[in-house]
C-alpha cells in the first residue's frame, strides 16, 4: 500500500492530461521497437553493428540520430509555449508547466540537441578530413556516446517520473536549491548534465589528440581542413570549459543532497557563486556549439562557390581569439546582479570585442563567395541565409553587451530573439546544412533537393517571422519566463506562434525527407557527390569501415582538390598494407548504463542503490584495464576485395 | 595503423605511437583536472572566512599533523619517480618495490586525513557546519579521493606487472599513473599553502 502510494503520488507525474497522453505514447512506441526487432530478429545485428561498435563513423550515426530526437522533443516543448503565449488568458499550460517546459526546452536543445548534432557530425568527418583510420581513443569515443546517450534518457524521462526541473537551465540558486525546490525534480537536471558532461570532456581530448597526432602523411596544421580547426579549438574549449560545469553541478549536488551550503542562504553560503561558476562554463559553450557551425559553413561556402575559402588564416585565428576571449565574458549574464560600475564596463568591452573577430570570418565568407560560381544547392541555401540572420543575432549580441543599457532589455524577449537568432540561425541552420552537405557520404544518396528546398524555405521564413516580432515585445517590456501575456502583447505573440508553426512544417518536411530519399534517390557511385576540396570525399561511397585503403602524400590545402587534378586515388594497389583496427566492445554501453542506474537513484537520494550502481562502474574499469585485446588487422585481400566491390560504378 | 611509426630505441613506454597518443590524451586530461581544482580552490577563496557559528580554521589546524601528511605525500612523489628511473634500467624488481613503498606513504597520508575530518566532525566543524566548511572539506576530500583512486589504479597495474612483466603497454600504464601521482602531490602543494598555511594565521 505504501509502495503504491509513493509510485502514485510521488514516483509517476499524475493529474495532468498532457502527460497521461506522453506515457501512453512512450509505452506504445516502446513497445513497438520491442515488437519490430524481435520480429525481425534484430536483437544481435542490433547489439553487434550498434551498441557496441567503436567506429567513429557509426558512434557519428548515433549521435545524429540522437540529437534529432532531441530537437523534436525540445520543439514540442517551445509549441506547447507558443500555444500558451499566443493569446493573453491561455489555460493550456498552468505556470508550473509551463516553468517545467521553458526549463527542459532550453536544456535539452543546448545539452542533448545541439552539442550532440555537432560531435556528430565531427566524428564523421573529422577522421576523413584529416585521412585517420579512427579517432586516438576509439573505446573512449563509444563511452563518450554512452554517456550522453543515458544522460539525456536519465533527463528526458523527468518528465513522467517524479517531475521535471523548473528553474530555468540557468537554474539558479536559491532557487533551485533544496528548500525552494525539494524532491527529484532538479536532481534530474544535475545528474542528467553530470553524466553527459562526464561524455563530452572525453570527446574533447579524443579530439585533440586525434588532430594533433593521426593527420595524414604532408598534412601540416595549415593544411588541415577548416572544419577540422574549427573541432581542435572547439576541443580545446571543451576541456578548459566542462570541469567548470562538473564541479559546479557536483556542488550543488552535494548541497542538495547532504546539506553542504554552497549556494545556500543559511549557513553564509553564497547564491551568487553559482551565477558565476555556470556562466563561466556556460558562455565558452555557446561558442562550443557556435564554432563547429562556422567550421562546416566555411566548407559549404567553399564548395558551392568552387573557390578556395578566401583568407584561411584569418578564419584560424579568429577562431582562437574567440575561443581565448570566449572565457572572460561571463559577467554580461548577470550586469543587472550589482558587481559595480569597473566590473560590468570590463566585462561590456570584452564582449564588444567578440564582435571583432566575428566580423572578420562574415568577410570571408563573403569573400569567398565574391566572383564565385556560385551553386544553388540546399546546403548552400542555408548558408547563405545563415549570413545575414547571423548578422541579426550578432548586432543585437552587442546591443545586450553595452551594459547601461543592458539594464533595459536585460530578462525580456529581446534576449530571447536574440540568443534564438544565434542559436538556430547559427548552430540549428549549421546542422542542418552540414548533415544535407554531408548526407550522400554517411548514406550513399543525397537528401531530395526539392523537398530540402520546402522545408529551408518553410524553416527560414517561419523563424524570422517568430522570432523577429520578439525584439520588439522586448523592446515593448515582455518579460521572459512569463506563462501569461498582456492584452498589448497580443498581435506580435500571435505572429511568432504562426512562425513557430511554419518550423515546425519545415522540421517535418526535412525528416520526411529522410524518408522520401532513402526510398526514391539516385544512389551515388562515386565517392565525390559535390565536387568537394577536402579528404573526406577522396574515399569511396559507402566508407569501408578502415576508411583509406592507402593514404596520399598531402601536399598542399584542399588535398582532394590537388589529389583530382593530378588523378591519384587511396587506393594504391603497389602500396596496400595491413590495416590495424581496433576491436567492437560492449564495457561503454554496460558501464553507462550502469551509471544510469546510479544517478537514477541519486536522483531519488537512494544511496545504497546509488554505491551498489557505482561499484558496477567501477568494476567494468577494472575490466577495462586487464583487457590487453588490441584490435585485429584487416588483410591486403580484404581491403582488395572491398575496395573494388566499391570503386566498380566509378568509371 | 601504427606500424611504420613504431621505434625501437628510447623508453619504453613511448615507443608505440599507441603509447605515445595515450600519454598525450593523459597530459590534457590533467589539464582538465588542473581546471577542476582551480574552480575548487577559487570557490574556497569566495567563501573563506564565512564560517557561520561553527569554529574558525585558525582554532582546528594543527601544524604537525599537516606537516606529517605533507612529508608522506611528498617522499612517496620521490619514491615514485625512483620506481620510474628502476622502470627505465629494465629492472622489474625495483619498479614493483618503490611502487609499494609509495603506495604505502599514500596509505599514510590518507589514514592521517581521515583521521583529521573525524577530529574536525567532534569539533564541530563537518561538511554542513557552514560554508566556509563546505569548501574546505570539498576541496581536500577531492584530493584525497584522486589519491585514493590513484592507489587502487597502480595496485591493477601492480597486478598485470605481475601477469605480464615490462612490456611497452605496462610500462606505459605504470608512467602514465606516475604523472598522476606527481600531479596529486603539486595539488596539495597548493592545498598545504593556500588552505593549511593561510588557515593558520589568519
Ligand atoms: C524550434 C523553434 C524554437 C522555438 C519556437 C523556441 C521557443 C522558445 C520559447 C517560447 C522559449 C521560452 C522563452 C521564455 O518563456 O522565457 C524558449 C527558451 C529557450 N530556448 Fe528556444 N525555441 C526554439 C528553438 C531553440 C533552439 C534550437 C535552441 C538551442 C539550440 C533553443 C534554446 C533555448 C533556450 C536556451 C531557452 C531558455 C530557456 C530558459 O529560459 O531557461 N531554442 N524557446
Ligand atoms: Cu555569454
Amino acid at each position: 500500500m505504501d509502495l503504491l502510494n509513493f509510485l502514485l503520488e510521488d514516483f509517476f507525474v499524475t493529474g495532468q492530461p498532457l502527460i497521461y497522453g506522453a506515457m501512453v505514447s512512450i509505452v506504445l512506441v516502446s513497445f513497438a521497437i520491442v515488437f519490430v526487432l524481435t520480429y525481425f530478429k534484430k536483437w544481435g545485428w542490433l547489439w553487434r553493428e550498434w551498441l557496441t561498435t567503436v567506429d567513429h563513423k557509426k558512434i557519428g550515426i548515433m549521435y545524429i540520430i540522437a540529437a534529432l530526437a532531441m530537437l523534436f522533443r525540445g520543439g514540442v516543448d517551445a509549441l506547447m509555449m507558443r500555444v500558451q503565449l499566443t493569446l493573453p488568458g491561455m489555460e493550456f499550460l498552468d505556470s508550473q508547466h509551463y516553468n517545467e517546459i521553458f526549463t527542459t526546452h532550453g536544456t535539452i536543445m543546448i545539452i542533448f540537441m545541439a552539442m550532440p548534432f555537432l560531435i556528430g557530425l565531427m566524428n564523421y568527418i573529422v577522421p576523413l578530413q584529416i585521412g585517420a583510420r579512427d579517432v586516438a581513443f576509439p573505446f573512449l569515443n563509444a563511452l563518450s556516446f554512452w554517456s550522453f546517450a543515458f544522460g539525456a534518457l536519465l533527463f528526458n524521462i523527468s518528465f513522467v517520473i517524479g517531475g521535471s526541473p523548473d528553474a530555468g537551465w540557468t537554474s539558479y540558486t536559491p532557487m533551485a536549491g533544496a528548500n525552494l525546490n525539494p524532491g527529484p525534480a532538479q536532481n534530474y537536471y544535475l545528474m542528467g548534465l553530470q553524466v553527459s558532461g562526464i561524455g563530452t570532456l572525453a570527446t574533447g581530448i579524443n579530439f585533440i589528440v586525434t588532430i594533433l597526432k593521426m593527420r595524414a602523411p604532408g598534412m601540416h596544421m595549415m593544411r588541415m581542413p577548416i572544419f577540422t580547426w574549427s573541432t581542435l579549438i572547439t576541443s580545446i574549449i571543451i576541456v578548459f570549459a566542462f570541469p567548470i560545469l562538473t564541479v559546479a553541478l557536483a556542488l550543488m549536488t552535494i548541497d542538495r543532497i547532504f546539506g553542504s551550503h554552497f549556494f545556500t542562504l543559511t549557513g553564509e553560503g553564497m547564491p551568487m557563486m553559482w551565477a558565476n561558476l555556470f556562466w563561466l562554463w556556460g558562455h565558452p559553450e555557446v561558442y562550443i556549439v557556435i564554432l563547429p557551425a562556422f567550421g562546416i559553413f566555411s566548407e559549404i561556402i567553399s564548395t558551392f562557390a568552387r573557390k578556395q575559402l578566401f583568407g584561411y588564416k584569418a578564419m584560424v585565428y579568429s577562431m582562437v581569439v574567440i575561443a581565448a576571449l570566449s572565457f572572460v565574458v561571463w559577467v554580461h549574464h548577470f550586469f543587472t546582479m550589482g558587481a559595480g560600475g569597473a566590473v560590468n564596463s570590463f566585462f561590456s568591452i570584452t564582449t564588444m570585442l567578440i564582435a571583432v573577430p566575428t566580423g572578420v570570418k562574415i568577410f570571408n565568407w563573403l569573400g569567398t563567395m565574391y566572383k564565385g560560381r556560385i551553386r544553388f544547392d540546399t546546403p548552400m541555401l542555408w548558408s547563405l541565409a545563415f549570413i545575414p540572420c547571423f548578422v541579426i543575432g550578432g548586432v543585437t549580441g552587442v546591443m545586450l553587451a553595452m551594459a547601461a543599457a543592458d539594464y533595459q532589455y536585460h530578462n525580456t524577449y529581446f534576449l530571447v530573439a536574440h540568443f534564438h537568432y544565434v542559436l538556430i540561425a547559427g548552430t540549428v541552420f549549421g546542422c542542418f546544412a552540414g548533415l544535407t552537405y554531408w548526407y550522400p557520404k554517411m548514406f550513399g544518396h543525397k537528401l531530395n533537393e526539392k523537398i530540402g528546398k520546402i522545408s529551408f524555405w518553410f524553416f527560414v521564413i517561419g523563424f524570422n517571422i517568430c522570432f523577429f516580432p520578439m525584439y520588439f515585445l522586448g523592446l515593448a517590456g515582455m518579460p521572459r519566463r512569463t506563462y501569461t501575456i498582456e492584452p498589448e502583447w497580443m498581435p506580435l505573440n500571435v505572429t511568432a506562434s504562426i512562425g513557430a508553426v511554419l518550423m515546425a512544417i519545415g522540421f517535418v518536411i526535412f525528416v520526411y525527407n529522410i524518408y522520401y530519399s532513402f526510398r526514391y534517390s539516385k544512389r551515388e557511385t562515386t565517392g565525390d557527390a559535390w565536387d568537394g576540396r577536402a579528404l573526406e570525399w577522396a574515399t569511396t561511397t559507402p566508407v569501408p569501415f578502415y576508411n583509406f585503403a592507402t593514404l596520399p602524400h598531402i601536399d598542399g590545402s584542399e588535398a582532394f582538390w590537388r589529389l583530382k587534378e593530378r588523378g591519384g586515388s587511396t587506393y594504391e594497389t603497389d602500396k596496400l598494407k595491413p590495416i590495424h583496427m581496433p576491436s567492437d566492445s560492449g564495457v561503454p554501453f554496460i558501464m553507462m548504463a550502469l551509471m544510469f542506474v546510479a544517478s537514477f537513484a541519486l536522483v531519488w537520494e537512494w544511496i545504497t542503490l546509488a554505491i551498489v550502481g557505482l561499484i558496477g562502474v567501477i568494476v567494468c574499469m577494472v575490466i577495462r584495464s586487464f583487457d590487453y585485446d588490441d584490435g585485429f588487422y584487416v588483410s591486403v585481400d580484404e581491403i582488395k576485395r572491398t575496395e573494388e566491390k566499391a570503386r566498380e560504378g566509378e568509371q | 595503423m601504427s606500424a611504420h611509426t613504431d621505434t625501437n630505441t628510447g623508453p619504453l613506454e613511448y615507443r608505440s605511437k599507441e603509447g605515445r597518443m595515450n600519454i598525450l590524451g593523459f597530459w590534457i586530461f590533467l589539464g582538465a583536472e588542473v581546471v577542476l581544482f582551480s574552480t575548487l580552490f577559487a570557490t574556497y577563496a569566495v567563501l573563506f572566512g564565512r564560517t557561520a557559528d561553527a569554529p574558525a580554521p585558525s582554532e582546528l589546524f594543527e601544524m604537525p599533523m599537516v606537516l606529517i601528511m605533507t612529508f608522506l605525500l611528498l617522499t612517496s612523489s620521490f619514491t615514485c619517480g625512483i620506481a620510474i628511473h628502476h622502470m627505465r634500467r629494465g629492472s622489474l624488481k625495483g619498479l614493483v618495490v618503490w611502487l609499494i613503498v609509495t603506495l604505502a606513504l599514500g596509505l599514510g597520508f590518507l589514514g592521517f586525513e581521515i583521521y583529521e575530518f573525524v577530529h574536525y566532525a567532534h569539533e564541530g566543524a563537518s561538511l554542513p557546519s557552514s560554508a566556509f566548511w563546505s569548501a574546505f572539506f570539498v576541496l581536500t576530500g577531492t584530493h584525497g579521493l584522486h589519491v585514493l583512486l590513484g592507489i587502487s589504479w597502480a595496485v591493477l597495474i601492480l597486478i598485470q606487472l605481475r601477469q605480464r612483466g615490462l612490456t611497452p603497454v605496462t610500462s606505459r600504464k605504470v608512467f602514465v599513473v606516475g604523472l598522476y601521482w606527481h600531479f596529486l602531490d603539486v595539488i596539495w602543494i597548493f592545498i598545504f599553502t593556500s588552505v593549511y598555511l593561510i588557515g593558520m594565521v589568519v
